[in-house]
Parts: structure tokens; C-alpha cells; sequence
């Protein structure tokens, strides 16, 4: 059962052949066994779920028959969940119980969805394998030495162990797709607007976007017909009508005109990654797409901007963090600006603190134009690559990492080397595009690869179609690790 | 362009950051890291090249002049570190 769909799962709860509770009760029970292995939970209150639980199954009786009704799911520790420990993998927010729910939590509320925990994270939501976070590295399940990749690296080791069924995770530079791709599940990052940000711990505004973390393509569709939705309480989020993300899934590919962009196959991809792809993509050839090759020629830059402009709008998102109204502060102080100065240094991580400061460089006195506004302007161009590779085909495929998951430490005494793990999937986030990662096998370490799947702005029912059509043909999102 | 030990330390001032001065040094060279990776974007030519603030072209939405929010101060408050009489308390700052 462990191994079951969200479709299976809401099918056992129709049919009446399992309930909620049973259903939570069995995940927690693998969460209790295989836990202490991976720490991809921060915090897990059972009777809190079974709570959820009974009242998902007391709706059911009284005649509800949401599609996902009883269905549990675990929640990546950024969402604030009222009455839920949310930490955001930060010592500053280690004690924030939150006093109201997330617009996304509402969402999953409504349907009817408990909570299986709160999942671990990068701090703040700031890197690419998970150990960053306060509460200690998530592990890689395929293989323990090797990191989950991040920041959604708790959401992504728990489906990818399946002590979930499905997790929400949040992506501002690939933290979806990246631990995704190393944990060999399928992860959506939509279209910048279309998932409320609101009760979504900020950390770059402009490029910050929930979305669905789950085994196949088909949970993802499930789950962004839950998790999408206008909220006037986001300044930022899209009044559209509402989409069913699964009405395209069964639609044959035959005619699809795959980009393959020549900047992602080119120096720094490991030759068995760029293997498994191209594998991937003759695989696609048999459904009845072709390929055309594209040019994305400002890629390099993408990391360069996004280390200009997301940390700038960190610093201004984090100066909430000040020791008066929420979290951490410090114990001992001389005055105002010292409380300010030790709560931040004993309440952010390293990484948050260094994101912090290069905000507060790029954005001072006298340095605005040459980091900011040029950040804004290269911003542009890439984001028209895409526009004109989108004149040529429906969809871009490629590697979603250069490598298949690192070794634990093996990058984190040097920042810029685990920023360039991100090279696929940075240019996505500051286009505002939407970017998918499915499973395509496995590296010659026998750590999973990631094919990503870039789509234009609004095709998520298209990429989750691509997607689905492939997953039909091969069984990657079904692989499991060994032991689990 | 480098970020000297002082500028490193005027900037975690200005971030409300303390660092002590064996961090200072370290975060010196880390910063450093990350400035020369930003330098690669400084060469390119954007000359009438209009600045892309957000992702959509997104305008800000108008509302009703009216109350929509409910009490939470309550809830609010009990999150804080330190309150007093429906008050945050901070140190004192005018004598």
C-alpha cells in the first residue's frame, strides 16, 4: 500500500476499504521506523493528524466525496499551519507555533487532506542539500551518504521513501525540481502567481512559487487542483478561472516539438546524466514527438542575477526577523540595536546570514545600478530566451542537475560551487515559467536522475500531460530504494 | 570589486548582524566567492534594456476602502518573546 497513488489511496477511501485513520495510522507507522534514518521531518504531532484524520472520514460519512478526501499529505516546514510548529529550518522560528494557516493549507484543509508533519528544509529555504537546516541534514533514501538535495530536500526524501503519499514543497531557484530529480520523484514548480504565497515564509518574492511534490505526474495534476487558486491576500496572485490540471493526461503526444536547448547539454553535464536523458528523450521519439534544438545563450548568467537579486529581496524579506514580534530572541543585550545584532547572529544560520549580507551590499548607497538594476535588465533576456525558443516548440526538455546527488559535505565549505548545482533551474524561476522534474533512471552511482520538463507560461496540464504520457511507458516513478 | 574586512563589517552592521572578528575574515572570503560570480553579469550590455522587477507584468489590485481583517491580537501577542499589557516590549530607546 505504501507504494499506492493518490488515486489508489482516494479509491481505498471511496470504496470504503480503508479509512483515514487507517491510512494516516500506517503512514506515521513508517514514519516512526524510517525517520530517525533520513530526519526528513522537523515536527510530527500523530494526534494532531488523527484529528484530521477523523474529521476527513466523519465528513465522508456524512456524504462528502472530494476527490482527495482522507488522503494524507506532509507539509514542507515553510507553510505556516495553525497550531503547527513552523521553524522554516531556522533556530529563529524553532519556536513559532503558527497562529493561522497558509492560503496552501487552507487549500489541502478544505479538501480534506491531513497533515502527516512538517517536513525538514533548507534554512529559510536558502540551499540545495538540505544542511543548511537548524534541525540537522535530511539523508538521501537511495543511499544515506548522499544529500536530498534541497531546499524541499525533507518533502523529497519522505515521498521518495514513501512515508508520504505526496508533500508540498517551494521553489525560488529549483527547490522543487533539484530534490526532486535527486530522489527520483516528480515535482511541479507552476507558473510564477498561480499558488498563493500568502502564510509562505518569504524569502525572494518575485520568484517564489509552492507547488506539489509525489511519485507520478498524475499525483502533481491531483494536487495543483487543490493547491492553485487566486487569494486576494497575495498581492501577486493570478485571477484566472480554475484549470482541472488532470484533463489533458491522457491526450497521445504524437506532433509534441520537444526544445532541447544546447547550454544544457554542453560542458559541466555528467556524461551518465546527459546518458539518461538523452535516453529519456528517445524514449519520447518513440511516443511521437520530435525534436527541434534550441538556444537559451544567457543561461551562464542566470546563476550570476540570481544571486544579485534574491538575496537582495532575502535581506529586505528577513529584516522581520528582530527578536519583538515572533521567534527567537536573544538572552542577554545592552540595548535596542544590540538585541537586534545578537538575535540575528544566534538566530540565523551561515548561509542566511551571508545571503543577508550580499542583499544589504547589492542593494546600498552607491551600488544599486551596477548590481540591482543590471540584475533586473540581464533578468530580461533571459526570460525573452524562452520567449523566442517557445516560437519553435511546446516544451524544453533536459537534465534538471548536472550531477546526480553529492555526497554529504561534499559542497558545503564552498557556496559558489552548490549555487552552480542549480544552473538548470535557476533561469526558470526568473522567467516565471513553469518547470517540472520526473524520474529517468539512474547514474552509474545508482543515484536517480531528473528529466525537466520547462513549459510556456499556463501549460501545466500540457507538461503534466508530457509527463504522465512517459510515465505510462516506463516505470522510473515507481522504483523505490531498496530497505524502504 | 572586493569587499574589504571593514566594508564586510560595516555590512553585517547594516544587516543587524554581529559578527565576531574571526568571522568577519571568513565571511570575507565567502562574500568575495559571490561577488566575483556576480561580476560575470556586469559586463553585459543592457543599454535600453527595460528592468524586469517581477515574473507576470502584475499590477496591484484595488479593494473596497473597508475593514476585512478580523481581531487576532490575542493570537498575535502569544507568539511574541516578551509583552506587557497588549505591548511588545523592546529595550528602552528614549530616555
Amino acid at each position: 500500500m505504501s507504494n499506492a497513488s493518490l488515486k489508489q489511496l482516494a479509491a481505498l477511501l471511496a470504496e470504503g476499504r480503508a479509512s483515514s485513520v487507517e491510512l494516516c495510522q500506517d503512514y506515521l507507522a513508517r514514519i516512526e521506523r524510517l525517520n530517525p534514518r533520513l530526519n526528513a521531518f522537523i515536527t510530527l504531532d500523530p494526534e494532531r493528524t488523527l484529528l484530521e484524520a477523523r474529521a476527513a472520514d466523519a465528513r465522508r460519512a456524512r456524504g462528502e466525496t472530494g476527490p482527495l478526501l482522507g488522503v494524507p499529505i506532509a507539509h514542507k516546514d515553510i507553510f505556516c499551519a495553525e497550531g503547527w510548529l513552523t521553524t522554516c529550518g531556522s533556530r529563529m522560528l524553532a519556536n513559532f507555533v503558527s497562529p493561522y494557516d497558509a492560503h496552501v493549507i487552507e487549500q489541502f484543509k478544505r479538501a480534506g487532506m491531513p497533515c502527516l508533519g512538517k517536513t525538514n528544509m533548507d534554512e529559510f529555504a536558502m540551499g540545495s542539500s538540505n544542511e543548511t537546516s537548524y534541525f540537522g541534514p535530511v539523508k538521501n533514501p537511495w543511499d544515506v551518504r548522499a544529500v536530498p538535495g534541497g531546499s524541499s530536500g525533507g518533502s523529497a526524501a519522505a515521498v521518495a521513501a514513501r512515508l508520504a503519499p505526496a508533500a508540498t514543497g517551494t521553489d525560488t531557484g529549483g527547490s522543487i525540481r533539484q530534490p526532486a530529480a535527486l530522489t527520483g520523484i516528480t515535482g511541479l514548480k507552476p507558473t510564477y502567481g498561480l499558488v498563493s504565497r500568502y502564510g509562505m515564509i518569504a524569502f525572494a518574492s518575485s520568484l517564489d512559487q509552492g507547488g506539489p511534490m509525489a511519485p507520478s505526474a498524475e499525483d502533481c495534476a491531483l494536487l495543483m487542483n487543490v493547491m492553485a487558486g487566486f487569494d486576494a491576500r497575495d498581492s501577486t496572485s493570478l485571477e484566472r478561472p480554475p484549470e482541472d490540471y488532470t484533463r489533458e493526461l491522457e491526450r497521445p503526444l504524437n506532433g509534441l516539438r520537444i526544445g532541447l536547448p544546447r547550454e544544457y547539454f554542453g560542458a559541466g553535464l555528467a556524461a551518465d546524466v546527459a546518458r539518461t536523458v538523452e535516453a529519456a528523450i528517445a524514449e519520447y521519439r518513440c511516443l511521437g514527438a520530435e525534436t527541434v534544438e534550441v538556444g537559451l545563450p544567457n543561461t551562464r548568467l542566470s546563476v550570476p542575477v540570481y544571486y544579485v537579486l534574491a538575496p537582495a529581496e532575502a535581506s529586505s524579506n528577513l529584516a522581520r526577523y528582530d527578536g519583538v514580534r515572533y521567534g527567537y530572541r536573544a538572552s542577554d543585550y545592552a540595548d535596542l540595536t544590540d538585541m537586534y545584532e545578537r538575535t540575528r547572529a544566534e538566530g540565523f544560520g551561515a548561509e542566511v546570514k551571508r545571503r543577508i549580507m550580499i542583499g544589504t551590499y547589492v542593494l546600498s548607497h552607491g551600488y544599486y545600478d551596477a548590481y540591482y538594476l543590471q540584475a533586473q535588465k540581464v533578468r530580461r533576456l533571459i526570460a525573452q530566451d524562452f520567449a523566442e525558443a517557445f516560437q519553435q516548440c511546446d516544451v524544453i526538455m533536459g537534465p534538471t542537475t548536472p550531477t546526480t546527488a553529492f555526497d554529504l559535505g561534499a559542497k558545503s565549505a564552498d557556496p559558489v560551487q552548490m549555487y552552480l548545482s542549480d544552473i538548470y533551474t535557476i533561469a526558470v524561476n526568473l522567467a516565471g515559467l513553469p518547470g517540472l522534474s520526473i524520474p529517468c533512471g539512474f547514474g552509474d552511482d545508482g543515484r536517480p536522475v531528473g528529466l525537466q520538463i520547462i513549459g510556456d507560461y499556463f501549460t501545466e496540464a500540457k507538461m503534466l500531460n508530457v509527463a504522465h504520457q512517459y510515465q505510462l511507458a516506463t516505470d522510473w516513478h515507481t522504483r523505490t530504494p531498496e530497505g524502504i | 570589486m572586493s569587499l574589504s574586512l571593514d566594508e564586510v563589517k560595516r555590512v553585517a552592521h547594516l544587516a543587524r548582524i554581529r559578527i565576531a572578528a574571526d568571522e568577519a575574515v571568513r565571511f570575507q572570503a565567502q562574500l568575495n566567492g559571490i561577488l566575483s560570480l556576480i561580476g560575470e553579469m556586469q559586463a553585459v550590455d543592457t543599454t535600453g534594456i527595460e528592468p524586469m522587477a517581477h515574473a507576470r507584468d502584475v499590477y496591484q489590485r484595488l479593494r473596497e476602502d473597508a475593514v476585512t481583517e478580523t481581531d487576532h491580537r490575542e493570537a498575535f501577542l502569544a507568539v511574541a518573546p516578551q509583552t506587557e499589557a497588549g505591548l511588545y516590549l523592546v529595550p528602552k530607546v528614549i530616555e
